[in-house]
């Protein structure tokens, strides 16, 4: 497939490892912000492929890990009322919130259909016109004008049966988070090609600048990371802390407008939960007053339901770098893939999943590099 | 997170006053939402996610990135277009002559 | 910071069974099968055909060696791109006997019923049936029809088992692979578990690809005749090749390697297999084959195989090793590594 298999070339990919290996004079700490490109780092074994020195922290990771423990309870609340037919993205369907998650939700008999598009789901509306159907709009930057574009839809087709549960997390705040806890390690960010196709990278100029932090736009294909990693590892090399585009084929610094206008016109910023974390100022997507009639949180009454976040998860210091998963007290025995308790357990990829699966194993040296490279401080 | 594939857009229509295209991923076509991505046409590459095209490919900063990557060594004549041939495929393995 | 004691992982409380009742995954044939199969059903009814845990048990009846097998068909929608539930119960039942080195020879069948379902489908199902026993060469001697209240039953399960006639001679098992085998796979991967999804979630790509169903038995057949010591044959179904190989790598605590680079995969498949973010080797196939092989002989089978229909476009996808017991290593396509691992629940399409 074009633009697709020239940038998973072995030859390249060793190729620019070894110009890594040769840029690199000491010790860095580099974060990729999005879980897609964790998810390619691990598939490609890229960790294993680039010098000890460079050390790769796994970063917030994916919308389905941070949606919040209290917004998949809503979701539960919603799918278990006779008449609803609630759709998801495949992922969702297996991240427990405390009363378990939406597949087991099925298996007891509720209504829930896994959609690849949120326009399925409007679709599923209208012709279901006797039910109610709501469709669980998580996601970065990225999935926004997708799941605007469906609520949008919906109020002009008039079809009032739909509604979304929306729990939208944007990027830049939970860096800037990261950036200014205590004790940060990241030195470097690649940042995430796709939620920049949409909102463009002026966001992440100020991020570098305020913060003296490389930062650079990076694709999801293997040779993408490698670049990206080579690029950020020349600024720190450099001295130099500026927004570099790597994924320029997919990127410009303005984005998509007409994206990001249909988002603004459906959603505004607010606050919102990340799992193990807590609340991040203006970190997330609302759906507008105007449209209220298509929010599932409004239209369902599940805005009283709140559920705390476990106090004994740690997995904000696992994020950036300052704890191990062994650290924390839940690891193991109340924290476990099934049951996990934040988003580093709930992504395969996670940290706390890493170490669970493959912890006992960390020190066989014919083994590569687990999932999940362990933070060390 | 965020899987974006790139897929060549076949045709262009509209459906209830959106555009939608035909995109071809390897071997299949599926429907995409072409309303943030205006001004593709038949023979463009857009990036694909839950369907809707997000952007699309730049062809001549493609060429010209993957230029660089050349430059770094041992790319040699490997082009966006020849990769369409590649197929995954490694040699014989140790000790053992393919039959 | 610093962190002076390596963390405890060797005495991590592993709960025995996180859930208790049935889920979903505990038949997807990921982790939760296994461990379903490991903590509940193997305790209970242990005996050593059962441990081996092949797709087969190989008994003997006054020194004649037969294959006993049994499965059961669950699967939505009824009918799919390239097949149907009938074809389907009988290759899969069809494999299993084949892929233990055994000619199969006669199948039972039951049907589980729901009230309300049109003889019209049944009389669909029951043709497919007739021409799959007809092509794999055995006979469908006994049977049974149960019918259940409606609502209590998806439209239609089945059941079969099978009966084949063991080679002299062979002697194949998971027990029997050993470092060093090479590990040959008949052909592309994915295709029955993409044909499914891509009808089932309404992810409309109907029609573009087709599942993999077909009989084996000439396949294993040819293998066996290019090389009777062949160790183990297993149809990697539920799971992919992924579960197959991993299965095999934990419970002989034998390290296995597999080249990314050589799993084959069809043009469609590969396209479905992006979009919706899923790894072909994790995807189902019901037509598919991988043997474990001495390395001297891995160049003649694979010519065997390649001579056969469905096994034209047979590869060897990797090599049992000494090195990482029980892990399955894949050397992926840009050269870095990786431990395959298998998911807890089936697959299911992914945006992130
Ligand atoms: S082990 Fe679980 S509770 Fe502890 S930090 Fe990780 S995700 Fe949080």
């Amino acid at each position: 497939m074009k633009y697709l298999d020239e940038y998973r070339d072995g030859g390249v990919a060793s190729s620019i490892a070894k110009t890594i290996a040769e840029t690199v004079t000491r010790p860095w700490v580099l974060m990729e912000v999005c879980g897609g490109q964790t998810h390619s780092i691990v598939r490609y074994g890229i960790d294993r492929m680039i010098p000890p020195e460079v050390e790769l922290v796994h970063g917030p990771g994916c919308p389905v890990c941070v949606t919040s423990l209290e917004m998949i309870d809503k979701a539960h609340a919603i799918a278990s009322r006779p008449g609803v037919i609630f759709t998801s993205f495949g992922d969702m369907l297996r991240v427990p919130g405390s009363r378990g998650d939406l597949l087991t939700l099925k298996s007891r008999g509720a209504d829930v259909r896994v959609v690849y598009s949120p326009l399925d789901a409007v679709r599923i509306a209208s012709q279901n016109p006797a039910r109610e159907v709501v469709f669980f709009g998580i996601g970065f930057e990225t999935t926004a004008p997708a799941n605007a574009m469906a609520v949008y839809r919906a109020r002009k087709e008039g079809v009032g049966n739909f509604s979304m549960l929306l729990s939208h997390v944007l990027v830049p705040p939970a860096m800037a988070a990261i950036l200014q806890a205590p004790g940060n390690r990241v030195q470097g960010f690649l940042g995430p090609g796709h939620v920049c196709a949409i909102m463009g990278y002026r966001e992440y100029e100020s991020l570098a600048e305020r913060y003296r932090v490389p930062i650079v736009i990076t694709g999801f294909e293997p040779i993408d990371l490698l670049e990206g990693i080579l690029m950020t590892v020349r600024q720190l090399e450099t001295g130099r802390a500026v927004v570099e585009n790597q994924y320029a084929r997919a990127v410009t610094r303005d984005g998509n407008p007409a994206a990001r206008a249909l988002v603004l016109e459906v959603f505004e910023v607010g606050d919102r939960k990340w799992r193990g974390v807590g609340s991040i100022p203006k970190s997330g997507y609302k759906i507008r007053y105007e449209y209220r009639m298509h929010d599932a949180e409004k239209r369902f009454h599940v805005e009283e339901i709140a559920t705390e976040e476990s106090s004994l998860c740690i997995s904000g210091q696992i994020l950036r770098g300052l704890k191990k998963p062994s650290d924390c007290s839940a690891f193991g025995t109340l924290c476990t893939p099934q049951k996990p308790l934040g988003a580093t357990m709930v992504s395969a990829e996670g940290a706390c999943a890493a170490y669970y699966q493959y912890g006992r194993f960390l020190d066989s040296a014919s083994l590569p590099a687990v999932t999940a490279q362990a933070p060390t401080a | 997170m965020c899987l974006g594939i790139p897929g060549e857009l076949l045709e262009v229509r509209d459906v209830k006053g959106l555009k939608f295209g035909k995109v071809r991923f390897g071997g299949i076509t599926r429907d995409v939402c072409l309303e943030y991505a205006a001004d593709a046409v038949a023979g463009d590459y857009v990036v694909v996610h839950v369907g809707f095209a997000i952007s699309k490919i730049d062809k001549d900063e493609a060429a010209r990135s993957f230029a660089v990557l050349e430059d770094l060594g041992q790319t040699g004549e490997l082009t966006a277009d020849m990769a369409e041939q590649l197929l995954p495929r490694s040699g014989p393995w140790p000790g053992e002559e393919d039959p | 910071m610093k962190h002076p004691d390596p963390p405890p992982f060797s005495d991590c409380p592993i709960p025995i069974s996180e859930t208790e009742e049935i889920l979903l995954g505990h038949g997807s044939g990921g982790k939760l099968t296994a461990r379903l199969i490991e903590s509940v059903i193997l305790p209970a009814l242990a005996s050593p055909a059962l441990e081996a845990l092949d797709d087969q048990a190989v008994v003997s009846i006054d020194g004649t060696r037969l294959a006993f097998t049994t499965d059961s068909y669950v699967v939505t929608p009824l009918f799919f791109p390239g097949g149907d539930i009938g074809d389907l119960a009988v290759n899969g039942t069809v494999n299993d006997l084949a892929v233990g080195g055994a000619k199969p020879l006669f199948l039972s069948l039951s049907f589980i019923l729901e009230e309300g379902l049109a003889i019209t489908v049944l009389d669909r199902v029951l043709a497919s049936i007739r021409r799959a026993a007809a092509r794999a060469g055995v006979s469908i001697v006994t049977g049974d029809t149960k019918v259940v209240d409606r609502g209590k039953g998806d439209q239609m399960f089945i059941n079969t088992a099978g009966i084949g006639s063991l080679r002299p001679g062979v002697s194949l098992s998971s027990r029997r692979v050993r470092a060093g085998d090479a590990i040959l796979l008949s052909g592309p991967v994915g295709d029955h578990g993409m044909a499914i999804l891509s009808t089932r979630e309404g992810l409309d790509l109907e029609g573009q690809i087709q599942s993999d169903t077909a009989p084996l038995h000439e396949l294993t057949a040819a293998i066996l005749d290019a090389c009777p010591d062949v160790h183990a044959m297993r149809d990697p179904t539920r799971g992919g090749v992924a579960a197959t190989v991993v299965e095999i790598a934990t419970r002989q605590r034998l390290g296995i390697e597999i080249d990314e680079g050589a799993i084959p995969v069809r043009d469609p498949v590969r396209g479905a297999c992006e979009i919706f973010g899923l790894d072909p080797l994790l995807v189902a196939n019901e037509g598919k084959l991988v043997a474990f092989v001495p390395q001297n002989a891995s160049a003649g089978v694979l010519r065997a195989m390649r001579a056969t229909p469905l096994g034209a476009e047979a590869v060897r996808i990797g090599t049992v090793t000494e090195k990482h017991p029980g892990f399955v290593v894949v050397r992926t396509l840009i050269g870095g590594e990786r431990i395959l691992d298998l998911p807890f629940g089936e697959s299911l399409p992914r945006i992130c």
